[in-house]
């Protein structure tokens, strides 16, 4: 009789845990919350790259990080302005994010092992897939970074690029001579002076800084690729809800590329048969519910900035003075990596 | 008149064992607070799954450093390594920019209150300038206005000796010794104590008979003349590494890098400021008697100073010119701003953004900085000890 008791109290137990733990997962992100009850999201951003995160003289926030942050901010209170742009150094950005200063770190970070998982942080999802490289004066007439042996290097601190440019001296017996600072300004401010014989930053980073040099033209990105730099949004670990918001929005964006639902077409969409089409707008099922949105988030996130796509040519692409090929960012079904994972 | 009631003595051990008490219970009560805040810390860094610890001083630091007094690689060295690398690179701008503002601070200190108008107004000027700029701007001034306007690497200037000097810095012919240089140093550090000697005799006559001794000639001997004997005997074994033009950079050669000119530049004159103030304060401390009694004695104005007035301004500057090299040694962190590898720029900043643990690195480099400043304090207060008025 006893154990019978013990049973049904153990089973109960569960239940009743299982229930709770159910609830917990729908919409109790305490992240979202605390966004919610502040009424504007504060997004840990650049602030001094162009195409990705660089205020404009009006001090309007733009680039393709930014353009993330308002994404979410559509998703959550169907408002692209309630975000707060919090501008942060390489240096500073993960205490920012650890801290709580930052809802969300959007400051093309690339997803390493190390930083996933020692410093309490998660990555959310690839959203450009970058990859290093170095940037040289034409005069130079230096056609390949493997004759940069005894060359000075400018590079910015506290970055996987600080790391990958002693490693790539090291793997091919070059001698280096790198010449650290603090920020992406200085470090840039420095090899234009011609302080340094090169600049090394993500490939994306040197079309956008070489915007800024004295005379762009002067200088030439070297054809090399030397290392692998998936950049991803990241958020503080231990609020899975709040990581599926983030991943979600950036697979909802690239799913309404493949689908071909864009920021003209989309209140057209909305009557469209295609049950794809259909569950991505929130016209059938419940998938923003279980977020703790709408269901109609990702309506209003391609609403606002647009798909994938959109968003790239727009900041960083052929519709942007930097003209970045779409590349290893092109979606799957064209030779890329995007893949939007299937909603449903 | 009323009478003085003195505490009886029972009623005095007892204030003192209260007093004893007291103080106890206020170490239990900061240490207990000290525990609560380093448990607190330790568990928010655990509950926030941030890896904690000390135990990245021993993993590979993998990036390079610019500026480097010891051994350092990026392929082997260690984080802990970085660190000594960096606090090398802080005491050698500390030590080499006290030196320096030091003397300059002396020299501005004693032309502000020379009687020649154009002299000391030049100096008025100069404190006034500098030190109501902020060091910060002074700094991005030397760096980017002055060191960054020399010429550019194909344009440099050739210096008298076989040095070169463009915008990656000033490249100095490296001394390389061989063998039977060591007796040439002997010989040298020997010429240096016997002048010691010498002026110890020299010091001696004069308290006896009241005549100085003039002991240039016999120093310049020991010193300079004698070691060159010896250098020529031993058939000169020193050759000069000159630094030369490379594909991209210079090779070879003493490499003075713009980061650290800049740097050095800067908290020197700046400092040199203050202590050009400090230095004029402990002058005008020195009562005016003084001088007019030297000036009686038939001193001149050079030996009047040296003899009299400074030796007394001395106990009046030393305390001020503490908290300069203080500031000064505390300032040196503004090198982040220009990329010179010192402790901040090194440790605090690459090394906690590698790996991320932000309290330790922190934690460790602000006692680094504790422990350098109370250091030099400690100095300056036994040198202040040894100056001041022997009260017989």
């Amino acid at each position: 009789m006893n154990h019978v008791m013990k049973r049904v109290a153990t089973a109960f137990a569960i239940a009743m845990a299982l229930a709770l733990g159910t609830q917990a997962a729908w919409a109790q992100s305490a992240t979202l919350k605390a966004v919610k009850d502040r009424g504007e999201l504060n997004c840990g951003s650049n602030g001094q790259l162009a195409g990705f995160g660089l205020p404009d003289p009006q001090g309007n926030w733009t680039g393709f990080d930014v353009d993330f942050c308002r994404a979410l901010a559509a998703a959550i209170f169907n408002d692209q302005t309630k975000v707060k742009f919090v501008p942060l150094i390489a240096a500073n950005r993960f205490t920012a994010l650890q801290s709580g200063e930052i809802d969300v770190l959007s400051r093309n970070t690339t997803w390493t092992m190390e930083r996933d998982t020692t410093l309490g942080i998660d990555f959310a999802a690839v959203n450009y897939f970058d990859g290093q490289g170095f940037m040289v004066r034409k005069s130079l007439k230096v056609n390949s970074a493997l004759e940069l042996n005894d060359a000075s290097v400018c590079v910015q601190q506290g970055t996987t690029t600080e790391l990958n440019l002693a490693d790539y001296f090291r793997q091919n017996h070059m001698s280096l001579k790198s010449v650290t600072f603090a920020t992406a300004d200085e470090a840039i401010k420095a090899y234009d002076t011609s302080r340094c014989d090169s600049y090394t930053t993500d490939s994306s980073g040197l079309y956008g800084e070489r915007l800024r040099l004295s005379d762009p033209s002067a200088n030439i990105v070297l054809p090399e690729i030397i290392s692998k730099e998936p950049l991803s949004p990241a958020v503080r670990q231990g609020d899975d809800t709040w990581e599926d918001i983030v991943r979600w929005t950036h697979f909802a964006m690239v799913d309404a590329e493949e689908l071909g639902v864009n920021q003209q077409n989309v209140d057209d969409m909305l009557k469209s048969d295609a049950p794809d089409i259909r569950r991505l707008l929130g016209v059938e099922g419940q998938f923003g519910q279980s977020l703790g949105l709408t269901n109609d988030w990702a309506y209003h996130v391609i609403k606002a900035v647009g798909n994938y796509g959109e968003s790239f040519e727009r900041n960083v692409g052929q519709g942007s003075p930097l003209k970045i090929a779409r590349g290893l960012n092109a979606l799957w079904t064209k030779g890329g990596l995007q893949y939007g994972l299937p909603i449903r | 008149m009323p009478e003085i009631v003195r505490p009886s003595s029972s009623s005095r051990t007892a204030r003192r064992a209260g007093n004893i008490a007291l103080q106890i219970a206020l170490v239990v009560v900061a240490g207990g607070l000290a525990y609560a805040a380093i448990h607190n810390v330790a568990q928010n860094l655990a509950n926030a799954h941030i890896t904690s610890g000390f135990g990245f001083w021993n993993n590979t630091a993998g990036f390079d450093i610019s500026q480097t007094l010891i051994d350092y690689s990026a392929s082997t060295s260690t984080f802990g390594r970085a660190f000594w690398v960096g606090l090398l690179n802080t005491l050698l701008v500390g030590a080499l920019g006290i030196v320096f503002a030091t003397v300059l601070g002396f020299v501005i200190g004693i032309a502000r209150l020379s009687r020649n108008w154009l002299v000391a107004h030049l100096a008025g000027g100069y404190v006034e300038l500098i030190r109501n700029v902020p060091l910060l701007l002074q700094l991005l001034f030397w760096y980017n206005a002055v060191l960054k306007s020399l010429p550019q690497l194909r344009g440099s200037v050739t210096l008298p000796g076989g040095g070169l000097l463009n915008n990656r810095g000033l490249f100095l012919p490296r001394p390389e010794f061989a063998s039977g240089f060591g007796s040439v140093l002997a010989v040298f550090l020997c010429g240096i104590v016997a002048t010691g000697v010498v002026r110890m005799w020299a010091r001696r006559r004069q308290d006896r008979t009241g005549a100085p001794v003039n002991i240039v000639w016999p120093a310049l001997g020991l010193i300079v003349v004698l070691p060159s004997i010896v250098f020529m005997l031993a058939g000169a074994p020193l050759s000069f590494s000159v630094p030369r033009m490379g594909r991209f950079n210079v090779i070879g050669g003493v490499e003075i890098i713009p980061e650290f000119a800049a740097l050095l530049l800067a908290l020197t004159i700046y400092t040199a400021a203050f202590i050009a103030e400090a230095v004029r304060a402990g002058i005008l401390a020195v009562p005016h008697g003084q001088t007019e009694a030297a000036q009686a004695l038939g001193l001149r104005s050079g030996p009047m100073l040296r003899f009299v007035v400074i030796p007394q301004a001395m106990r009046v500057i030393v305390p001020p010119l503490t908290s300069q090299y203080l500031n000064l040694i505390k300032n040196s962190s503004l090198a982040v701003a220009v990329g010179y590898p010192d402790l901040v720029q090194v440790f605090a900043g690459s090394v906690l953004n590698l790996t991320g643990q932000a309290v330790e690195v922190i934690a460790i480099t602000m006692a680094v900085y504790l422990f350098i400043s109370l250091v030099t304090s400690l100095l300056m207060n036994l040198y202040g000890y040894a100056i001041a008025v022997e009260e017989r």
